[in-house]
């Protein structure tokens, strides 16, 4: 796969280290790097261009020149942009001073307009508000239907005169349900409309109808976050066509890079209200900027991956976590099956490790890693009786072999399981120790539980873990190397970072 | 928040335990046997993940009874039948449709390609227009640098040659000499069994309807499977288009077992003796483990009767690289036989399918053009490439 755009830049800035400043032909190594990270993200490349011209010249200025890091320099600054691009102003729906507000929905087909306006409907909902939502996509076969099922399940009244499959005119049921709201005293009405191509004229003609006759408060262009160069074309059409007020992401739960965000968002110069993160009507959100630019820059998300945690681990669980790494109670090769467990749930191994920060480096080590390997070692523990599984030191050599045999491993394999995971209670104990938790813990002899006395409060230390753990992590893979990653840098700590985690939850 | 961190902390543990572990594994092993069967004298016959409770592998064809679920098969009789235009001539406007929509690359490539001396900068504005394209950027270097090699081995210089060039190129990289027929007729005395599958939103059904029409004009019955049970109303959906050509549908309960509805699908197809069977999937995103999970158990529930003959995956063309993972992971999960490329009729060029050919070797074999029923055509990497450059514009 490819490389990620810190990887890349990191390559370019080794040739350079030795040299006192930045030469303006390393500059523009850099920004060509950083184009293609951007293009192979899917940002459209007019998008791109202009982009571009913008980190250079701050790339130019004085911030990278003094930087002890070029690299990250440059890549804070490229996030940094991006940030503010696709952030702006955040910006919240208009609603009408005289209800009912309008909102209207358009898009290309497959974008996802019909599941946003059940999800907007029901979120509507949630906020006290009447939603009614209007079928006005006759065109497609039973996109009706669909509707009028995603209504019932938000518990809001669909209006929907005319049975679709290419029977019925919009433009009249869209005039005629702002009627209907009024006299039903709806406060919103979310108009959905058929899928349209911005090229097909007599179609974007009835969009444009569509719209003069409802006179939307909001003409919301969704957008599926998987569209490539095609996305300015399409917002283009959309803009000069129906007008669009705001934008919505759709699918952005899949593990596309999402550039067409950045492209949507430059040529409409419109905010992008609310991101649609899966098929279920709840999945619906309002649009974080900084996350979306880590995800085209392809850097590590390690707020997403809090959520998927979240999602994988039960409050029990949770509890229990959080009493092994700070309590006295040891951590037993059951919690470990469990969290194994767990951790399979949130999905593909190399997919959960390329959201966590500075893994990247290892990924193609990480590419042949497949997930069965790690049903191997859920087998091996599920070989040991209960209480071999609490207390591994009993597990003597015949103990072994049947372990071994139980599971269809070699005595090695399970020598190997049994001394990692002696490695990773002590790990375990020492991170306990690290979090300056009022708990059992006495000072070992790692230098860190002994600065750790002066921090109280039960607050994780901020910042990166200063020089990877104590002893290293035993036996990581060659390029995992705590040390050979750069502490210094947020994005770049070997495993968790700690402030990132503290500061940003509180927003929330 | 606090747990956060300590989920964050057990995590990193576990991961590096089970990465530590893994890797181990890994070395030690030879490559070339990537299933390992265990070690050499202690291990019994049987592979390790057998061992392990259905909570982490759930080898479902072996649990799920899909003959005994057996859901209400509710067979939709078509009120009025029409009768498809034929599948002859639809090339032509196949052509008009796409060079529609690609003028301005066309006119573009033209410009540069006119020039009197091809500089550097010229040469970047190819392979821009091509990256446009979404063709992406690896595949796009690496024509152009080939296009570039040529032009100064043979010394050519006009836009005529410099474009036949090109088009060879891109050709090429579509392979025109894999087989893009669609395996659709019956043998030993079974229906071909088409699966259809994909993302959301990228035209599953909308194809599935285009497919069993074609089929339908050329002579073939066809009953579809409307596996579709999670999307609201995705199963009228397809009743509507079977509805329209006089095909049978097959459907479940909403929300019910999809597997066990193209099983049945299936069935119904065998004992009614229809030349094609097409079955219709949920979208879901190829990151989706669970939903990724099912697509693979109804592939091989399917396969009790006999092989699936033909898997599609359906892209949408305004796709971008997400496209190529899209392939890959379904190419994983269930084989896919051959690509759809929709949407085509917009403004997208669907360059994606060029990465996708030439990375996974899976042939582009249908375009979908429209909403109209009948816009569906076989791919043509001619008159693909042709379009792409505008040379028909």
């Amino acid at each position: 796969m490819f490389d990620t755009l810190s990887d890349r830049l990191n390559g370019i800035f080794t040739k350079l280290r030795g040299k006192g400043r930045l030469s303006d032909a390393d500059i523009d190594a850099t920004a060509r790097e950083i184009r293609l990270a951007l293009l192979e993200a899917d940002v459209a490349l007019p998008v791109v261009r202009a982009f571009i011209a913008s980190i250079k010249e701050r790339a130019r200025g004085a911030e990278v020149h003094q930087a002890l890091n070029p690299a990250q320099q440059v890549i804070k600054i490229v996030h940094e942009e991006l940030v503010g691009v696709l952030g702006g102003e955040t910006r919240r729906l208009q609603f009408a001073k005289q209800p009912p507000t309008v909102i209207m929905l358009a898009g290309l087909q497959g974008s996802g307009k019909t599941t946003l306006a059940g999800k907007l409907a029901r979120w509507l909902k949630g906020q006290g508000h009447q939603p009614l939502l209007v079928a006005a996509d006759l065109q497609r076969p039973n996109a009706v239907n669909q509707l009028q099922v995603l209504g019932q399940r938000a518990g809001v009244e669909v209006y929907a005169p005319e049975p679709g499959n290419g029977v019925g005119d919009p433009v009249r049921v869209a005039s005629d349900s702002i009627e209907h709201a009024r006299r039903s005293m709806r406060d919103i009405v979310i108009v959905d409309t058929a899928g349209r191509l911005g090229i097909d004229a007599e179609m974007m003609g009835q969009a444009a109808a569509i719209r003069d006759a409802v006179t939307p408060d909001e003409t919301i262009f969704v957008v599926d976050a998987m569209v490539g160069q095609d996305a300015v074309a399409t917002a283009e059409a959309f803009r000069d066509g129906v007008g669009i007020t705001g934008v919505v992401l759709s699918k952005l739960d899949g593990d596309a890079r999402g550039g067409a965000a950045l492209s949507v968002r430059h040529v409409t110069g419109q905010a992008i209200l609310f991101a649609s993160t899966g098929e279920k009507l709840e999945d619906f959100d309002v649009f974080h900027p900084d996350r979306m630019a880590s995800r085209i820059l392809g850097m590590g998300d390690v707020l997403t991956l809090i959520e998927q945690a979240e999602q994988a681990f039960d409050e029990d669980q949770k509890q229990r976590m959080a009493a092994k790494v700070t309590g006295g109670e040891a951590f037993t090769l059951e919690d470990f099956l469990e969290q194994m467990t767990a951790l399979r749930r949130m999905g593909p191994i190399a997919n959960i490790l390329g959201m966590v920060p500075g893994m990247n480096q290892v990924k193609d080590q990480l590419a042949e890693l497949d997930d069965s390997h790690f049903d191997r070692i859920t087998a091996i523990i599920r070989s040991m009786t209960p209480g071999e599984r609490v207390n591994p030191k009993v597990i003597n050599g015949s103990r072994r072999a049947r372990i071994a045999r139980g599971s269809g491993v070699t005595v090695m394999d399970v020598n190997q399981l049994l001394n990692r995971f002696a490695e990773a209670q002590k790990m375990m104990k020492q991170m306990g120790g690290m979090m300056g938790l009022p708990g059992r813990r006495k000072a070992t002899k790692s230098p860190k539980n002994k600065r750790k006395g002066t921090k109280g409060g039960g607050r994780p230390r901020s910042g990166s873990l200063p020089g990877g753990f104590p002893g290293g992590m035993p036996q990581l893979p060659p390029g995992l190397d705590p040390s050979a990653l750069d502490p210094g840098a947020g994005f770049k700590a070997p495993k968790l970072d700690f402030g990132k985690l503290t500061r940003r939850p509180k927003d929330n | 928040m606090q747990w956060y961190v300590y989920v964050l902390i057990v995590l990193a543990v576990v991961l590096v335990v089970g990465l530590g572990l893994v890797v181990g594994q890994l070395s030690r092993r030879p490559p070339e046997q990537p299933p390992p069967p265990g070690g050499p004298t202690t291990a019994p016959p049987a592979p390790p993940t057998e061992a392990a409770p259905p909570t982490t592998a759930a080898p479902p064809v072996v649990i799920e009874p899909p003959v005994v679920v057996e859901p209400e098969v509710d067979v939709v009789a078509p009120p009025t039948v029409e009768a498809p235009a034929p599948t002859a001539g639809r090339l032509v406007r196949l052509r008009s449709r796409l060079s529609r929509s690609q003028n301005a690359l066309g006119r573009s490539l033209l410009a540069v390609l006119s020039r009197d001396r091809l500089d550097d900068d010229a040469w970047e504005e190819l392979e821009d227009n091509l990256i446009t394209a979404d063709v992406g950027v690896e595949p796009t270097r690496e024509i152009v640098e080939r296009l570039r090699e040529r032009t100064r081995v043979l010394g050519t210089r006009t836009a005529d040659e410099l474009r036949a060039l090109l088009k060879e190129e891109l050709v090429g990289a579509l392979d025109p000499k894999l087989d893009r027929s669609l395996a659709a007729t019956p043998h030993d005395g079974r229906p071909a069994v088409l699966l259809v599958v994909g993302v959301n939103g990228s035209g599953k059904t909308t194809t599935c309807g285009k497919i069993a029409r074609v089929l339908v004009a050329d002579g073939h019955t066809v009953v579809l499977g409307a596996a579709d049970t999670f999307r609201a109303a995705a199963a009228d959906q397809l009743a509507t288009w079977a509805g329209r050509v006089g095909a049978e549908v097959v459907r479940g309960r909403e929300a019910g077992d999809p597997a066990a509805v193209a099983f049945d699908a299936v069935r119904r197809g065998i004992e009614a003796g229809t030349d094609t069977v097409l079955i219709d999937t949920a979208g879901r995103l190829q990151n989706k483990v669970g939903l990724m999970d099912e697509l693979g158990k109804v592939k091989r529930v399917v396969e009790r009767h006999g092989p699936v003959d033909e898997t599609l995956l359906v892209l949408d063309a305004t796709t971008g690289q997400n496209g190529l993972t899209q392939a890959r992971v379904f190419t994983e999960v269930v084989d896919v036989t051959g690509v759809v490329l929709t949407k085509l009729d917009g403004t997208a060029k669907g360059g994606i399918v060029i990465a996708v050919q030439r990375n996974l070797g899976i042939p582009v074999k249908l375009v979908g053009l429209g909403e109209g029923p009948d816009d569906l055509a076989p791919f043509e990497p001619e008159a693909f490439v042709d379009a792409l450059l505008g040379t028909n514009a």
